[in-house]
């Protein structure tokens, strides 16, 4: 298999803009790439770090996270929560060695199905210039226990999931 | 705790083709084998249409028959189809709410042709679906009240239509209104295209009922500071600005206004054209009768002296130490008919309005035409007398272009073919030229309207005004306004030299309707207006429940559209009044409060201010029923200890490793790291679910 590396995005789309900006790409029938993988959920504010994380240890290439515009939040203002958490958390995957087009976030009002494919499309051409993620080799090493120094940093991140579930 | 161990889930999984919108794309019937091997999938069908009642029977019988416990239908989205899915495992005996459903048509098949990539796309979907629904629980709609009051506001033509239909249905409304009276854009033209009604004949008689109705209580001259609660509780707060006359004393015979030795330019109902009082009510037919006095501009107020109409007011109910009263009410429901804002003309420079004189806005041509206005009725330039031989009227100024508006504000054509008629109706020796891009007359007795006007005379000519200039080039320019355009349908640059101008301004959003939409928490475009819950199948009820919209708030309209569209929203909400309570998804956060640290970070985040603290036991704790269920404190909390009712942690996280089925690692050689049997399932379970 020679083909050209096909990155896989998780991307996670808020109810009430993103999600349905998603639902007026496909009903506009506007082509984009198929690489990502829509979770919805009620507010992107919903979306904990820990999600990201997760997504990108399981295997995904990037993380996409599409909120409604600054201001036209359904929920006020949890888009802005989001931002902040978004910026700390770019904070950290770089510390980690983690490209920063890996996770991107994205304004995308309902009415904004042509703006939220060309995303997914720009984010997919960057994620297949930049190649596999391969989060255990580059986070946690070859044996699996830490790379680089991060040991004590990624083990006191891993386990976050067991106490969540 | 009623935490279904793995064992129990049962799962039935239902791909729809969709005709051939889904299985065109997509092999649905692969999709179905693969799921079909998947762990705890029972059953798996591919069917030709799964939203018809055969599709649904299908479920139904599988439930029954097989002893499913939980549904994921792969098909089109959940905005589209999940209550109809939901409703087919209610009628199954199974809660709607242990059924997910994968998205492949919208976001899948719709949006690719590449086959194997979207077949892999919706097994994606699928797994992440299944794997999420094997953690669903069992919850229950929470039940809410509606109160059967409702605030409306805005008392334009929209406003006053929605007040009155749920007036007459015997419901109480609540009439917020910013100006002195009620009336709006309406109340300010001469006549309505196409039928070219008296615009005050029609309106006024709607505007006393409202006045005089038992079922409303008016608020002019008000404004919503303050909005609280959800649908069918929320709390208003509204400002009633000092009017400086007492309404319980004042008879509105108008003697203030007489006596009143000041006056100033009108900006608001005279667009600019007329003055009015410093007492005043915009226009004698206003309701209520009530005058205002305007304190930046009065006298006494200024210089603590005049008090001329407070010494001839017969009744005394001039009152210059009146304060701006904050009135508290509920309502169960509201309808957001705020109106438009006029697009300022001054915008485009190259027009000329502001600094040619002679150059006029249509709000003022309507002033100028309509028997009550300024002028009388009489059409006349600048200089007040001299009538104009030749008049241009310049369609689409600031719509459909791109530096301004790119829509289209949909009035404009009509209501210039109606001044062409007016001019030709008061000055018979007047040429009207009519410049426009296209002539869009869309409506019952529009286009033959259109046709009349062709009939009567009036120069048509198609292409876009460059400028309006009164610089002259040529003979015959001089003291003229030169109207330079490219004449389309003859391919040729023409000045046109005219007396009169009239710019046929689109219309715009409120310039402050972000804020309005922010604080009643609802959303609005890019371009200002207000969005309804869907295009076309839901024009007037908003993305948050409770709210509707109607009139040009939602997007330029005409006035029957408007009409048509405040009615629609009333019958909404008589609809939710009549029923008395809804039901409410169940889509909460829940604070477990024997694990709560009481670290407060929770507090803060809430937009709805819906988490408490409880001092005595340093917990914090959701109040249900302000909760809106958005999950940022869910998000947020440090010890993890908030759960979001069908968006847990556990379901999301399963659904991340179920849409990565075919890229994952197994959690780096470790186990699958969600398993539900090991599970601490008692974070899971808000108290509203307990049946």
């Amino acid at each position: 298999m020679t083909e050209s590396f096909e990155p896989v995005i998780v991307g996670f789309l808020c109810n009430w803009c993103s999600y349905r900006a998603a639902d007026l790409a496909g009903t506009a029938r506007i082509h984009y790439a198929p690489n990502m993988r829509p979770i919805r959920v009620m507010c992107s504010g919903r979306v904990d770090p820990q999600f990201v994380l997760k997504a990108l240890r399981e295997g995904a290439d990037g993380v996409m996270i599409a909120g409604c515009h600054p201001g036209e939040c359904h929920y006020v203002n949890g888009n802005i929560k989001t931002l902040r958490r978004y910026h700390l958390l770019k904070r950290m995957l770089k510390q980690l060695g983690v490209e920063e087009e890996r996770v991107q976030l994205v304004w995308a009002s309902a009415s904004e199905g042509k703006q939220l494919a060309e995303a997914v499309d720009r984010m997919t051409e960057q994620l297949r210039a930049l190649g596999p993620l391969r989060w255990p080799e580059r986070v946690l090493g070859e044996d699996g226990r830490g790379a680089n120094g991060h040991e004590a940093f990624v083990s006191a991140i891993e386990p976050r999931e067991e106490v969540a579930a | 705790m009623n935490h279904k161990p793995m064992e129990e889930a049962r799962i039935g999984v239902y791909v729809c083709h969709c005709g051939t919108n889904i299985a065109k794309t997509v092999d649905v019937a692969e999709v179905a084998r693969w799921v079909g091997e998947q762990e705890n999938v029972v059953v798996a069908r591919d069917y030709k249409f799964m939203c018809s009642s055969l599709g649904q029977d299908l479920i139904e019988s599988d439930i029954k028959e097989r002893g499913l416990t939980r549904i994921v239908v792969a098909a089109c989205s959940p905005h589209m189809h999940e209550k109809t899915f939901r409703g087919a495992c209610q009628r199954a005996g199974l809660n709607p709410y242990m059924f997910e459903m994968a998205n492949i048509r919208e976001h899948d098949s719709w949006a690719t042709d590449d086959r194997a990539a979207a077949t892999q796309k919706a097994k994606a979907l699928v797994e992440g679906a299944v794997r999420r629904v094997a953690h669903h629980t069992p919850l229950e709609p929470l039940p809410v009240e509606i109160n059967p009051n409702t605030l409306v506001v805005g008392g334009g033509i929209a406003g006053i239509t929605t007040a009155l239909e749920l007036a007459n249905a015997g419901y109480h409304v609540y009439l917020v209104e910013r100006e002195p009276s009620i009336g709006g854009h309406m109340a300010q033209l001469d006549k309505t295209f196409p039928t070219l009604d008296c615009s005050a004949c029609i309106l006024t008689p709607k505007m006393v009922e409202v006045g005089q109705h038992p079922n409303i209580t008016l608020l002019s001259y008000s404004e919503v500071e303050k909005v609280e609660g959800y649908i069918g509780n929320f709390t208003i707060t509204v400002r009633k600005k000092a009017r400086y006359i007492n309404e319980e004393l004042c008879t509105g015979c108008g003697i203030c206004e007489e006596k009143c030795p000041k006056r100033v330019v009108d900006h608001v109902f005279e667009a600019g054209l007329g003055y009015r009082k410093v007492v005043y009510r915009p226009f004698p037919q206003a309701v209520p009768k009530y005058p205002v006095i305007d304190r930046e501009n009065c006298t006494y107020f200024l210089r603590g002296k005049c008090r001329a109409c407070q010494i001839f007011c017969p009744t005394k109910a001039i009152d210059f130490e009146q304060e701006d009263e904050i009135i508290t009410f509920q309502v169960g429901n509201i309808v957001l008919a705020t109106g438009y804002d006029l697009f300022d003309a001054r915008r485009i420079p190259q027009y000329g309005y502001g600094r040619l004189a002679n150059v006029f806005t249509s709000m003022e041509f309507e002033r100028m035409v309509n028997a009550a206005g300024p002028t009388g009725g009489k059409i006349v330039l600048r200089d007040g007398v001299t009538e104009p031989k030749s008049v241009a009227i310049i369609h689409c100024v600031g719509s459909r272009d791109k530096n301004y508006h790119e829509y289209c504000s949909k009035v404009c054509c009509m209501y210039s073919l109606k001044f062409a008629h007016l001019v030709h109706e008061r000055l018979p020796d007047a040429e009207v030229y009519n410049f426009y891009i296209d002539i869009r007359a869309p409506g019952k007795g529009y286009e033959e309207f259109y046709h009349r006007l062709l009939h009567e005379g009036t120069h048509f000519i198609r292409g876009r005004v460059a400028e309006v200039t009164d610089a002259a080039r040529q003979p015959g320019e001089e003291g003229k306004l030169i109207v330079q355009v490219e004449d389309t349908l003859i391919g040729k640059q023409r000045r046109i030299p005219v007396d009169m101008v009239i710019l046929s301004a689109g219309l715009e959003a409120r310039h402050d309707s972000r804020e309005v939409s922010q604080l009643f928490k609802m959303g609005c475009d890019f371009d200002g207006f207000f969005v309804e819950r869907h295009p076309k199948l839901d024009p007037v009820a908003t993305m948050t429940e409770g709210i509707f919209i109607a009139g040009c708030a939602q997007g330029p309209k005409d006035i029957p559209d408007t009409v048509a569209q405040g009615a629609a929203a009333a019958a909404r909400v008589a609809g939710l009044i009549h029923l008395g309570t809804v039901m409410m998804e169940p889509v909460r956060a829940y604070i477990h409060e024997e694990l709560c640290s009481g670290c407060r970070i929770c507090n803060t985040l809430c937009p709805y201010n819906a988490i408490v603290f409880h001092e005595d036991r340093q917990v914090s704790e959701v109040i249900t029923a302000l909760c809106q269920g958005c999950g940022t404190c869910v998000a947020a909390c440090p010890s993890g200890v908030i759960s979001g009712a069908h968006f847990t942690n556990e379901q999301i996280m399963s659904q991340i490793e179920g849409v990565l089925w075919d890229v994952r690692r197994n959690g780096n050689g470790k186990q699958p790291t969600v398993n539900i049997q090991q599970s601490t399932a008692n974070v899971q379970q808000p108290t509203v679910n307990e049946p």
